[in-house]
């Protein structure tokens, strides 16, 4: 077997820019989470079917157990470590998830947050069906999901410019 | 036995913030995937591809060759350690059952650790795993726990043990019945499923000659233990150490053949070694659940009331005996009769080794299958002779001055005594507050014009609080800082904001400034974990009575100080005040804790420090009960269900946080409406796993979720506690595949049509009038 | 479940995508890696060359000429799903990919890459034969087009040549004022549709169907056209009874069987979801009731 291909990528994280020399076959999800020191992007399945990895790619949401850290390469990368304006402050999406009880275990969390950080910049004022369809593809097996939608409703009124 | 405190206290009773969720919303948790250690190497299991057969070879030389790969193992390099052994068990004679940590000789199911590969990067790990080649001689499998039982090795049969409980003459009561109702009913294989996986990292640190096993969960001290003596250590040299689990359910922090591997390892290769399930992995390796088979069948009278219930069931083990030995399917015997009155019962739980994947507890373990054995023989008793299925309860629960009510049981080891519950009282509160009176109106109104709807119930009893004991060391600092150490265990519930609610009530400080340690052997000699919705009941009290006996020692040091009488004295705001005159701060706990250092004129004679240690000890469970109520609606077109609402009403006796009582009861519903409707591990006619990813294994989505209503009843507290509670972590899912069958057997107008879960929409449509 | 390893193509013209394609053995196109990537984790697929589209130029984009809308393979779901031609013009569409997965796939799934997946359940393979769509695909040779209805050769076999890639679709904008209906049953959200059904009517000015298309995803190895109901229904007045005549042709269909769904449901299914998307297709003409 021949030596591993790697490749040198230079690519924004959370504001910063950052290098890695990676193989070609590394994650995105591995990379950000051993290259970067960024484990608050969970594996859940590895095969884009839970969203727990999920993390936004120039303002999108991704699964990042789908695209190969290569693939990164001059893009702006969010993580769920890039959400918190501070470290003594919290995003208002994180505020409303700790005062509705909208996460157990934690584990899913990140990944709602980021896909809900994306839809509430898409859709500023959303109804209660429109968040179920949102964050329809990630899988909580704590919290029943209600408390999730109560508490997105909550940050969505708070992110929304007051009149 | 010291005095209930206030139903709702400062603290206790209400629903305050979790102190669990600021680093778990900013990403910085740490489950086990998440630790790490310097040189760390990774292992990789390879794993049996067929479900049976001996073990005639494996070929290791292609892996061991791939540079970067540390070493292989097979049977032969662990042949020295014992198999896992199992911790709950009366039964004799399972020994033989136990899994060996790697297959020896003969693979069992479709999964089994056949070898180990250890690796410089997980990549490689995977490439060198993929090399193993397993030579294996195919043997018949047997995958339905009905047959006949066979050879599971020579000289023992694949049935184990048959479980047996009996009380009354149920033969008598048989020969004088009325009529008598029976049923054939199945419930499918199905678990926990927590969104991470399992993961296990091991180093041994030779300066402290200390071995550490990291992502550990639920029961680290029976773990520590057992892993010491398989591994011929001392359990002091050993330490278990959890960080976030990302959810339990009973499958997470038993006792695996990986958690021993990766310990070898560590000892046997001189680095940490990490290892972290995947996916595709977990649905193999972790434990199943559930699969049962029951017929039985019930003698009445006239009225519908029961004398005797006679059942025989078949539990589907899968491969081995694991830590649980015959739990489940002991807990299935004893909870099946539930709340009702009866006078004779006689079960006989055959329990069955198959050719799939090993089974143990899931939340509510024995009592989702029992309760929906028994509730669709409520609803068969009730369409039998004809009167409404609420009614047919009615005349069958037992009255609140049957309580305390001892069942001629028991379960788990203790005598089943049902310690308090208002059942018929929770019924009528269930029914208002769901409004069924006005519903069967409403689903009448949709039949007639052409919708196929129904409702449904399910009343459950459950048990919680599983002693027989739990510790809590409570200390304040000379800084005023509060922490609580405790044998138990974390998966995710929200236990240190709970034990730090109880602690603060009675030391008047602010909960979120106590830090709550869990899940640790080295910070306590004992602990029981976190299974059994025994948490809050069991380290809950030992943490009220640690902070009563901080409250009485602050008192007792501040009293001379302040020329006072300690009965003078009391709490306030973190301080000793006058009872007299509350208002004002005399002495704060830390400056208590400071005259209480080991150089203070106060100790002399005393052991220094603000601390204290006191433990819970019970011989019986407690038993919270509840109802759920559902609504479906059945797609002509699919055969789909739809859940269209829910409630489940929960008597826990006190609540210490409603918000994550409700939270615990919800996800619950979400995990029930999995097994209910959508969960199930499948396997070809050769015993090839066909659930092995989650585009298979259906794990229900906000999208299938109903609107639910959650009643937390505080009717009955638990006299067998000093907080009153009862557990609260497995009402949620108990009761929700018995309602979900008799909504759905309502929305075909069949009574009984429902006999196997998970409910497919091709079996309804089936069902439906053409 | 990490990837084997490969050795990873980054071209960034069409010229060298298609000079890598056909220099190099077993090699794997990377589109939006929606399909190939879990095919990699779970070890499913093991490639030698990957070569990655999401540098090529060019390949994404929609442009409207005339009565046709190119879509660049490369192109997004999301991007085609959001773009306002599509809605206000092409609700079948709209409402097919509102189907596909979740969110975060659709936000890196491709149009080129789930077609050329070809999964027989796939939304897009079923609504780009509804819409009798056209495939540009670029090889060696130069550019050819393929009709949709001929691109599936079988079962999740695209007539692709391995040194040949697809390169975008062409969609003719239905008629203004035609009514349409994409309805599919998964077991649950999200998932892909166990069958789904696509419809399209137009109606004359008397009242009368002129014309309808019926597409049924899942049922088969590739999608089916419904073409007994759709000559059942041209000219006739749309009632109830006839969406149902004509959704009960949909019971002779040869529909594939595995372990979880047997034939006989899968017709059940596309009978069903016929006359519903009948029913809605109708629902939604201009001025309907």
């Amino acid at each position: 077997m021949t030596e591993p291909q790697t490749r040198h990528i230079t690519l924004r994280v959370n504001g910063q820019a950052r290098e890695i020399t990676t193989p070609v076959r590394k994650t995105l999800a591995d990379a950000l989470r051993t290259d970067l020191g960024l484990t608050g992007t969970h594996l859940g399945c590895e095969t884009g079917l839970c969203g727990a990895c999920t993390i936004l790619v120039d303002g999108r949401a991704m699964r990042a157990c789908l695209m190969l850290a290569v693939q990164a390469e001059g893009h702006a990368i969010t993580t769920i470590e890039g959400l918190a304006p501070s470290p003594s402050e919290l995003h208002p999406l994180q505020q409303a998830f700790c005062r509705h009880h909208a996460l157990q275990c934690g584990f899913c969390t990140p990944g709602l947050l980021t896909t809900l950080v994306e839809f509430l910049h898409d859709v500023p004022n959303p109804s209660e069906a429109e968040i179920r369809e949102a964050i329809s593809g990630n899988l909580c097996r704590c919290t029943g999901y209600d408390t999730i939608v109560a508490a997105t409703l909550e940050a969505a009124a708070m992110l929304r410019p007051q009149p | 036995m010291n005095a209930l405190p206030p139903a709702k206290g400062q603290v206790i009773g209400h629903s305050v913030t979790r102190l669990e969720d600021g680093p778990l919303v900013r990403g910085q948790g740490r489950f086990a995937a998440d630790v790490n250690f310097p040189r760390q190497i990774f292992m990789r299991v390879v794993r049996a591809q067929i479900a049976h057969g001996h073990l005639i070879a494996i070929n290791t030389e292609a892996a061991r060759a791939l540079p970067g790969v540390i070493a292989v193992w097979t049977h032969a390099d662990v042949a020295s350690i014992p198999p896992i052994p199992f911790r709950a068990t009366r039964l004799q004679g399972l020994e033989p059952y136990c899994q060996p940590i790697l297959a020896a000789g003969r693979v069992r199911y479709a999964g089994e650790p056949v070898a180990v590969v250890f690796a410089e990067n997980p990549y490689l790990a995977e490439d060198a795993a993929d090399l193993v080649l397993a030579e294996i001689e195919e043997l018949p499998v047997l995958l339905d726990a009905r047959l006949p039982p066979a050879e599971f090795a020579p000289g023992t049969s694949t049935e184990p043990a048959i479980v047996r409980k009996q009380f009354g003459d149920v033969d008598a009561a048989f020969a004088t019945a009325f009529d008598v109702v029976a049923l054939d009913l199945s419930v499918g294989r199905h678990s926990g499923v927590p969104l991470e996986c399992r993961g296990a990292i091991a180093r041994y640190d030779a300066a402290h000659d200390v071995l550490e096993l990291h992502g550990t969960a639920k029961k680290q001290h029976w773990n520590r233990d057992e892993i010491a003596r398989l591994l011929g250590l001392r359990p002091h040299g050993v330490h278990l150490f959890e960080g976030h689990v990302g959810g339990g359910f009973g499958v997470r922090g038993e006792l695996y053949p990986e958690d021993l591997l990766v310990c070898l390892a560590a000892l046997r290769l001189g680095r940490p070694v990490k290892w972290i399930e995947d996916r595709r992995e977990h649905m193999v390796a972790t434990n199943h659940s559930r699969e049962q088979h029951h017929s039985l069948r019930a003698a009445i009278d006239a009225q519908g009331r029961l004398l005797a219930i006679d059942a025989v069931f078949h539990h589907d083990q899968g491969a081995y005996v694991r830590t649980h030995g015959a739990r489940v399917a002991d807990l299935t015997a004893a909870m099946l009769p539930g709340p009702y009155r009866l006078h004779a019962y006689r079960v006989a739980g055959h329990f069955r080794l198959t050719n799939k994947t090993p089974a143990a507890t899931y939340r509510a373990p024995g009592r989702f299958e029992s309760t929906f054995v028994r509730e669709r023989l409520m609803d068969a008793i009730a369409a039998r002779i004809g009167v409404d299925p609420i009614e047919l309860r009615r005349r069958n629960l037992l009255a609140s001055a049957d309580m305390p009510h001892a069942r001629q049981l028991d379960a788990l080891g203790t005598d089943v005594v049902l310690d308090s519950g208002d059942y018929a009282g929770l019924l009528d509160k269930s029914l208002a507050r769901f409004g069924w009176d006005a519903l069967q109106a409403e689903l009448r109104a949709r039949r007639a014009a052409g919708e196929l709807v129904g409702a449904g119930i399910g009343f459950f009893v459950e048990k919680s609080g599983l002693g027989p004991s739990d510790g809590v060391r409570i200390s304040v600092d000379r800084t005023g800082a509060v922490e609580l150490v405790s044998g138990a265990a974390s998966v995710g519930q929200g236990v240190e904001t709970v034990l730090a609610q109880i602690c603060a009530e009675t030391l008047t400080v602010d909960y979120r400034a106590i830090r709550v340690v869990r899940g640790r052997t080295d910070r306590i000699e004992f602990g029981n974990g976190a299974h059994a919705s025994r948490v809050t009941v069991m380290s809950g009290s030992a943490t009220h009575l640690a902070a009563l006996e901080i409250r009485a020692m602050a008192l007792a040091t501040a009293a001379p100080l302040l020329q006072a009488q300690p009965d003078e004295l009391t709490l306030a705001r973190g301080h000793v005040v006058r009872i007299a005159a509350p208002e004002t701060d005399l002495m704060s706990l830390a400056e208590v804790a400071a005259h209480m250092g080991p150089g203070s004129p106060l100790m002399i004679g005393r052991t220094p420090g603000l601390t204290a240690e006191r433990w819970f000890y019970s011989d019986h469970m407690t038993y919270p009960y509840g109802v759920h109520l559902a609504v479906v609606r059945i797609d002509r077109g699919t055969g789909e269900i739809r859940v269209e609402r829910y409630l489940v009403a929960n008597d826990i006796g006190r609540a210490v946080n409603p918000m994550l009582v409700e939270g615990q009861i919800a996800g619950g519903v979400a995990q029930g409406l999995g097994g209910a409707l959508f969960e199930e591990f499948r396997y070809d006619e050769a015993g090839q796993p066909l659930s092995t990813t989650f585009a298979d294994y259906l794990i229900p989505t906000l999208a299938e979720m109903p609107a639910l209503d959650v009643l937390v009843a505080e009717d009955a507290p638990s006299p067998l506690n000093p907080l009153g509670v009862k557990g609260a972590g497995e009402g949620g899912i108990n009761g929700v595949g018995a309602a979900i069958a008799s909504a759905v057997d309502d929305a075909l107008r069949k009574p009984g049509a429902i006999t196997t879960l998970p409910i497919l929409p091709r079996q309804v449509h089936a069902m439906l009038p053409r | 479940m990490k990837p084997p390893d490969f050795t990873y193509h980054a071209p960034e013209t069409l010229e060298q995508a298609l000079s890598l394609l056909a220099s190099l053995d077993n090699a794997r196109l990377l589109a939006g890696g929606q399909s190939l990537m879990p095919m990699l984790t779970m070890r499913f697929a093991f490639p030698d060359h990957v070569i990655d589209l999401n540098r090529v130029a060019g390949l994404a984009g929609i442009t409207q000429t005339g009565d046709t809308l190119r879509i660049g393979a490369m192109t997004r779901q999301r991007d085609l799903l959001d773009h306002p031609f599509v809605q206000q013009k092409i609700p079948l569409l709209a409402q097919a990919l509102a189907l596909i997965g979740h969110r975060q796939t659709r936000n890196r799934g491709t149009i080129g890459g789930s077609l050329c997946h070809l999964d027989p359940a796939a939304e897009l393979v079923s609504v780009m034969t509804a819409l009798g769509a056209t495939i540009e695909i670029a090889g060696p040779n130069g550019p050819r087009d393929v009709a949709m209805a001929d691109f599936p050769l079988g079962y999740m076999t695209p007539s692709l040549a391995p040194d040949e890639l697809v390169t975008a679709v062409h969609l003719p904008v239905p008629p203004p004022g035609h009514g349409a209906s994409f309805l599919e049953f998964s077991r649950r959200h999200g998932d892909f549709a166990i069958v789904s059904a696509a419809v399209m009517l137009t109606r004359h000015s008397s009242g009368h169907l002129a014309d309808a298309v019926i597409t049924l995803g899942g049922v088969g190895p590739v999608p089916l056209r419904l073409a007994k109901a759709e000559a059942l229904l041209a000219g006739q007045t749309p009632t109830p009874d006839l969406f149902t005549q004509a959704a009960c042709l949909a019971r002779e269909i040869d529909a594939m069987e595995d372990a979880q769904i047997p034939a006989w449901y899968r017709r059940r299914l596309a009978e069903s979801l016929t006359r519903r998307a009948l029913t809605a297709a109708h629902q939604s003409l201009p001025g309907a009731a």
